[in-house]
């Protein structure tokens, strides 16, 4: 008996998950949202975004015309962070930078020469703030490029010597401070939860809305192996779209992988279902598709981007705002890739952030379960 | 004439309800613009408040002690560990314990006074490498300043260069101050495309669009009426995060309120032109959901919101022409924080326009022409 029945829930779902999978690959929406999508996204991230500054056009104010004033031109010209423009007039500069044609103004005044041997002499440095991170990164090149004239200076006897402590940086895991290494990770967090939460959120409400979910309360499916097609395909699909991730990460942009691909696959297993269920949940909960996927976009899928520490530093956020992100899958899943790709298998962090997931998956599960019922609402 | 814009005023009204009826939908449309504001108001932003760092200091002088003193003051670091052999390193920082480590070498104090230069090795963790890189830079800042202090407390001639530094537009550096306006933009182009889409598709969905075509109204009289209840609460939308910007976050505003919406108002009709354009394809209210994020996801990412597009390849520079999300934070940021005027904004409001003319134009031929 047991074994009969068993076999025909199995029957149930591999039907079901054809019928889904018919549906997903039929419609050219879905495959926009779950390949294209995806393809799209790791272009743009490998090829357009970038958070490394480079020829950074900024425009030199030589209002002196002294030997020492051009050779500090002179170490912007050549710097591979700037694209200088050298003037003598600082209207000038400072209508290229109203226009935003420049970033920077680095500003040497006329007495610079006479200043500069009596020990009193100052350079400007005026930046665009319409970006606060890129011009702060804009005024430390500047402050290096100036410092590194200095101390050519000092090294070759013009200059007194001074006392200074001088500070030696090395960035671990990313050596050559390369914004792919951390941008590529994230992507991968943005993909699964799109595949995951983003097209599961609307099948259920899909059903609800056009009277095919009661179509089959006369069935003999149950509400478990309702959910459990439901997951199959995209889970499917959230799995190829890691695949084609992780060939991406390590053949077209060279970010390095630590890690193991076993870890790896398994907490974004961890993610993959936390996300399904979570679409599954709001979609079922609210029966519509306009508001699932409102409810499913502010709760999954922006904060991916803003509350997860991929782009933004979790430490430097209010309280308030910190205490939501701890309730957010995806800064457990940020944090695992970033490690697992970058550093390795760090037990001590892969433990407590998977252990999160897996919570996080069981109690979401549970309550999708709760929430999906063959009863007229 | 006057029947054709009677014709558009009830359907206006027919949408108006449609939304706002709902109760779940009204609070769709308008609480997660301000709720997002807030919450990505402070979350967005690249400066550090918490930097977690640990301190291996070899040379325990009264220099070393006072330079970290001043790290500690400083309001952004907060020693989490005092380390005691290099060893410990590694440990720190794999556990994301501490965000940086600051080594002090021995002979730290003996090279200052000796008036050579003194070496403080910093080690930072790169899995986020922009945080790190600003870290770094504000280790950077406060060691300048302990050596001018320093050296003037130790009788040696003051470093003979000065740099001085400002920002325009932005005293401070704050994120906020160009993300929150940014926000202004961001936030209601998703909104207003997918209002635009789904409403098409609902009906085609129901079938009641062939009803709509029967009656006395005019393809392009539908389209109308589809636009401006759209554009209506998209406004609406700007205004709210225009005022949580001011009220609540008190960023001064700088320009006019009339250019500001001059140039929001022509941004939501490329969006609301999008999405017609857009619902005009599509048949479900699955695809149009779908479609939108499809195209509002690569405007977003190509806007300059999170990622400046200069750092980008000229050919995605050109691509980001046709993107309006990237002329409306423009805009908002410019006119919120730089005060300028409608005689400067030339080049933001033209591409806008040229993207109104075309989806507008295309979506109207697609009204009267692709509807099967």
């Amino acid at each position: 008996m047991i074994p009969a029945s068993r076999s025909a829930a199995l029957i149930r779902v591999a039907a079901l998950v054809r019928k889904e999978a018919y549906q997903l690959v039929r419609d050219p929406s879905s495959i926009a949202i779950g390949v294209i999508m995806p393809v799209l996204l790791i272009l743009l991230f490998g090829y357009a975004l970038s958070l490394d500054v480079k020829s950074v056009p900024v425009a030199v104010v030589l209002e002196d015309t002294s030997p020492a004033a051009s050779e500090l031109a002179a170490g912007f010209r050549l710097s591979p962070y700037f694209a200088a423009e050298i003037t003598t007039s600082m209207r000038h500069a400072e209508e290229l930078m109203l226009e935003r044609r420049i970033d920077g103004i680095i500003r040497v005044r006329s007495d610079f020469a006479r200043r500069l041997s009596a020990g009193t002499a100052d350079v400007q440095i005026l930046v665009h703030g319409s970006d606060a991170n890129r011009a702060r990164i804009i005024d430390t090149y500047a402050r290096g490029a100036i410092g590194q004239w200095a101390e050519q200076r000092t090294a070759e006897g013009r200059a007194p010597a001074v006392g200074a402590a001088a500070v030696t940086t090395r960035m671990w895991f990313n050596e050559a401070d390369d914004s792919h290494y951390f941008l590529v990770p994230g992507l991968i967090v943005l993909i699964m939860t799109l595949i995951g939460a983003f097209l599961t959120t609307l099948v259920m409400a899909r059903e609800w809305e056009r009277g095919t979910f009661e179509a089959m309360f006369v069935t003999p499916v149950r509400t478990g192996e309702i959910l459990l097609s439901k997951m199959i395909p995209y889970f499917v699909l959230g799995i190829g779209g890691l695949v084609l991730c992780i060939l991406a990460a390590k053949f077209l942009f060279q970010v390095p992988f630590r890690g193991s691909v076993l870890v790896l696959a398994g907490v974004s297993t961890l993610y993959l279902l936390v996300s399904l269920a979570i679409g599954l949940l709001v979609s079922s909960a609210t029966k519509s598709q306009f508001v699932s996927s409102m409810v499913t976009l502010v709760v999954t899928f922006l904060p991916a981007m803003m509350l997860s520490g991929f782009l933004f530093d979790l430490r430097s956020m209010p309280d308030v705002i910190r205490w939501i992100s701890y309730v957010l899958p995806a800064r457990y899943y940020v944090a695992l890739l970033q490690t697992i790709f970058l550093a390795g298998d760090i037990w001590s962090v892969i433990w407590p952030n998977a252990g999160m997931l897996a919570l996080m998956a069981a109690i979401l599960l549970a309550a999708t379960r709760a929430v999906t019922r063959k009863e007229l609402a | 004439m006057l029947a054709s814009l009677l014709r558009i005023l009830a359907l206006i009204r027919k949408e108006m309800l449609a939304i706002l009826s709902d109760p779940r939908s009204r609070a769709t449309i308008f609480l997660p613009p301000v709720l997002q504001c807030l919450v990505f108001g402070y979350a967005a932003t690249y400066d550090l408040s918490n930097v977690s760092y640990a301190v291996l200091d070899q040379d325990h002088s009264a220099a070393s002690h006072e330079l970290l003193a001043r790290l500690d003051g400083s309001g952004v670091f907060v020693r989490v560990a005092n380390l005691a052999r290099a060893a410990d390193i590694a440990a720190v920082i794999d556990q994301r314990e501490a965000l940086l480590v600051i080594q002090i070498g021995q002979d730290f104090e003996r090279r200052l006074q000796a008036g050579r230069s003194a070496d403080v090795q910093v080690i930072a963790d790169g899995r986020n490498s922009n945080t790190a890189g600003t870290a770094l830079g504000y280790v950077n800042a406060i060691v300048v300043s302990f050596n001018a202090t320093w050296a003037e407390a130790h009788g040696q001639a003051a470093p003979p260069l000065q740099i001085t530094s400002r920002a325009w537009y932005n005293p401070n550096l704050e994120t906020r101050w160009n993300m929150v306006p940014a926000l202004i933009g961001t936030l209601t182009m998703l909104q207003t495309l997918l209002l635009t889409a789904m409403s098409v598709a609902r009906e085609r969905e129901q079938g009641t669009f062939d009803q709509l075509l029967v009656t006395p109204f005019r393809p392009v009289e539908i389209m109308i009426g589809k636009a401006i209840p759209s554009m209506i609460i998209g406004t609406i939308q700007a205004s709210s995060i225009l005022l949580v910007a001011q009220l609540w976050f008190q960023i001064p505003f700088e320009g006019s309120y009339l250019t500001l919406f001059t140039g929001l108002g022509l941004f939501l009709l490329a969006a609301v032109g999008v999405g017609l354009l857009l619902s005009s394809v599509v048949t479900t209210m699955q695809q149009a959901l779908l479609y939108s994020f499809v195209l509002v996801m690569p405007f977003t990412l190509l806007s300059g919101l999170a990622v400046p597009l200069s750092n980008m390849p000229p050919i995605f520079q050109y691509l980001t022409l046709a993107n309006p999300l990237r002329f409306a934070i423009d805009i908002a940021q410019r006119v919120y924080l730089e005060g300028i005027g409608l005689d400067r904004l030339g080049p933001d409001l033209l591409p806008l326009a040229i993207t109104a003319l075309i989806t507008l134009s295309g979506a109207a031929w697609m009204f009267r022409h692709g509807i099967e």
